[in-house]
């Protein structure tokens, strides 16, 4: 049990002695990397562990807040792979920032975010969670706007703290509703103060659970980017793009899903069938899968792409779950993870290489100059678009089933998205990979560095085998192992169908093409979303808000208050400084007078 | 012989006199010579009341003229010290006219 503690604290404990004392030495990149070697080391060493610890952190008469660990598959899985991702992350920055300025900072906030995320993944309470919740959100800031030079970025950051913090809010309601109907704010507890709380109140259980799971999906919402807030998302691809591969693809974007999952788990799976609450976030997810995947198919920067497939590939997950059949949503969290974060390593390469072009339009030829990055890359794309015995067919398959067997509306719609992945990762493949080069910088690209390319290698293998059940059943962090490793049936006609339309649509519409032959501004502007936030929410209701509240400020805080005060101390003390005559002769007259006047009321007064 | 209230009437006048004078005049030498009409003015009331007031034995109560001793070491005293401040005073300003003496004035 210790390890586990260590496991917590060790990212901490470097990342203070990194920006304390090292800052200066260049040894918080090593040192970084070294905790997340020690991390995954120790993470590997607890998987499958059952175990929970805790102290209490804050105490309040008889209640108190706890800082605890729950060691189960579930949480040990999902260690893995944070710590593994985070591992290869870290190795892959150290080839990728090797040139940065403020190499220690951007170390330092990694390794804050590997302790963030440690704790969401450990907790055993909500609170917990929600604390480490937080603070992901704060790292994910401070990498977002690792480069804070550029407006940009600076926006970027702050785009994304701000649609957390929105999201946050409903999810801070929504434990204390949960702690209000159970009484418990640990996992452990939790199933039976709801056991007690619908046997007492069984007329209005299954609305009032509802409530607090919906208020507690808004959290999800913003931390794992479903529409409406999943806006920050894209920008936030302004962070360095190992930040993107770790944070914004395969971890802390996926903590929304682990905690509605989490939830699911302590309350019972039961308690989520039928409920309003489910159907919500099923059809929140189907959406925004559909809607990502269409936007994706006309974004021209690599990384905005990948972006969109993270959100449509979370859109999948989050359905999964509302669908109640979270395992599946877990397990394609789990194969996501390692092809995503493979994906996103690999246009960090090209990137680098291309010197920081990212355009798809200005690359091309890309497989000739870079071939490991481009064969891994397109292992990664392989995955992601489902190809049958890659890990992602395996975990889409599960979803698919699942939508299939309950809600045959979104079945169709993911089916779409089915079709619609495999066309944009065509297009992005076949128009940065293929071809001719199109611009002056990816003719000068040349392959990258072994500390890039191990860890593409490695992320290639994973997100093959990842699938499989003799890797998923061991570290996958639910699973549930189907009788048949390939169930031969009309989903799996839908999926590999879908597969064929979308690669070939995909190659014959962008194979040999120079520009973007298609262009649909709808898509190319992302449905508008951005600009309906910035022209309507923004003007109409921030601004007005805003002038409200600077007037309150501007007239009756500092009019009135602050300044109104001075004034009429100020013209008192005027009033009182006609007294001070300074002369002599009339303070004499005015003490003899009150000496009279005490006189006369002791003489004459009683 | 005159009566307790004829000192005390005399000593009231001069103690209004000495009250009158710190009031009204301008020079601080004589302002302070009206101070030393007060104390005088408390001191025959002191007197008076000790020689209206005779103890068990028939004899004055002493009491009150020992005080009057303290009054006038006091005042002694206060004399040195306050001509002493007068002369510092004028020294500083060239002036012993309260008219002129205004710092305090806020």
């Amino acid at each position: 049990m210790n390890l586990a503690w260590i496991l917590l604290f060790l990212p901490l404990a470097i990342a203070a002695a990194n920006q304390l004392i090292l800052k200066k030495t260049g040894l918080a990149p090593l040192l970084s990397t070294a905790s997340a070697l020690g991390t995954f080391a120790l993470a590997v060493m607890l998987l499958g562990k059952n175990e929970t610890s805790h102290f209490a952190w804050a105490t309040l008469g008889d209640f108190s807040i706890n800082i605890g660990i729950k060691l189960d598959q579930l949480s040990t899985g999902m260690m893995i792979v944070v710590t593994g991702i985070g591992l290869l992350v870290h190795v892959f920055s150290l080839a990728y920032m090797k040139e940065d300025e403020a190499k220690a900072r951007y170390f330092t906030s990694l390794s804050l975010f590997m302790f963030s995320m440690t704790g969401i993944v450990l907790a055993d309470n909500f609170i917990m969670t929600f604390i480490f919740w937080e603070l992901v959100g704060l790292s994910s800031f401070l990498l977002i706007g690792h480069w804070y030079q550029k407006d940009s970025a600076a926006d970027a950051a702050k785009k994304a703290f701000l649609c957390n913090r929105i999201g946050d809010f409903g999810f801070m309601v929504g434990i204390l509703m949960l702690w209000g109907i159970t009484g418990h704010l640990g996992f452990d507890q939790m199933k039976s103060g709801l056991a007690a709380f619908q046997a007492a109140n069984p007329a209005i259980f299954s609305s009032v659970l509802s409530a607090a799971v919906l208020c507690i999906f808004c959290g999800a919402i913003g931390k794992s980017a479903q529409l409406p807030l999943h806006v920050w998302l894209p920008d936030a691809m302004e962070g360095p793009t190992p930040v993107s591969a770790l944070i914004h693809a395969a971890t802390m974007v996926a903590a929304g899903v682990y905690m509605l999952f989490r939830l699911q788990f302590t309350l019972g799976f039961e308690a989520f069938e039928a409920l309003q609450a489910s159907t919500v976030i099923a059809w929140t997810g189907g959406i925004t899968a559909l809607v990502a995947a269409l936007m994706a198919t006309q974004q021209n920067d690599i990384k905005r792409v990948l972006a969109y497939s993270t959100l449509s590939q979370l859109g999948y997950m989050v359905m999964a779950v509302g669908l109640v059949h979270g395992e599946a949503g877990m397990f394609h969290l789990f194969t996501h993870a390692w092809f995503k974060a493979l994906l996103f390593l690999g246009s960090g390469a090209v990137i680098y290489a291309c010197h920081h072009e990212q355009d798809i339009w200005k690359m091309g030829g890309l497989l000739k100059k870079m071939p490991v990055t481009g064969f891994t890359f397109l292992i990664g794309f392989a995955a992601l678009i489902a190809v049958p015995y890659t890990s992602g067919f395996f975990s889409k398959e599960q979803i698919l089933e699942a939508a299939h067997e309950k809600e045959p509306i979104l079945f169709w719609i993911a089916a779409v998205v089915a079709v619609l992945t495999p066309f944009y990762m065509t297009r992005l493949y076949v128009v940065a990979f293929l071809g001719k080069n199109r611009s002056e910088n990816a003719s000068h690209a040349h392959e990258v560095g072994p500390l890039m390319l191990g860890p593409l290698v490695i992320l290639a293998v994973l997100g093959v085998i990842a699938g499989f059940p003799f890797v998923a059943s061991k570290f996958a962090p639910a699973y549930l192992q189907p009788e048949h490793l390939v169930h031969l049936g009309f989903v799996t006609y839908v999926s590999v169908g879908a597969l064929a339309i979308g690669v070939l649509t995909g190659f014959m519409v962008y194979a040999g093409k120079e520009k973007d032959p298609i262009s649909i501004p709808l898509l190319q502007n992302r449905f508008y979303i951005d600009g309906f936030y910035d022209n309507f929410i923004v003007r109409y209701f921030q601004d007005t808000l805003a002038s409200i509240i600077a007037f309150f400020d501007e007239w009756v805080i500092n009019g009135l208050i602050v300044n109104g005060l001075s004034r009429s101390a100020e013209s008192l003390g005027n009033r009182f400084r006609l007294i001070q005559s300074g002369s002599l002769q009339g303070y004499a007259f005015v003490f003899g007078l009150g000496v009279l006047i005490v006189v006369y009321f002791i003489v004459f007064g009683r | 012989m005159a009566s307790l209230n004829d000192y005390l009437l005399v000593s009231g006048l001069l103690f209004a006199i000495g009250l009158a004078g710190v009031v009204v005049r301008r020079n601080i030498i004589v302002v302070f010579m009206c101070l030393e009409l007060m104390l005088s003015a408390a001191n025959l009331t002191l007197v008076a009341f000790s020689r209206f007031h005779p103890a068990a034995n028939g004899l004055p109560d002493y009491n009150g003229q020992m005080l009057v001793f303290f009054v006038i070491t006091v005042a002694a005293a206060e004399v040195a010290v306050g001509l002493a401040i007068i002369v510092a005073l004028y020294r500083a300003r060239q002036t012993i006219h309260t008219d002129d003496l205004t710092s305090l004035k806020g």
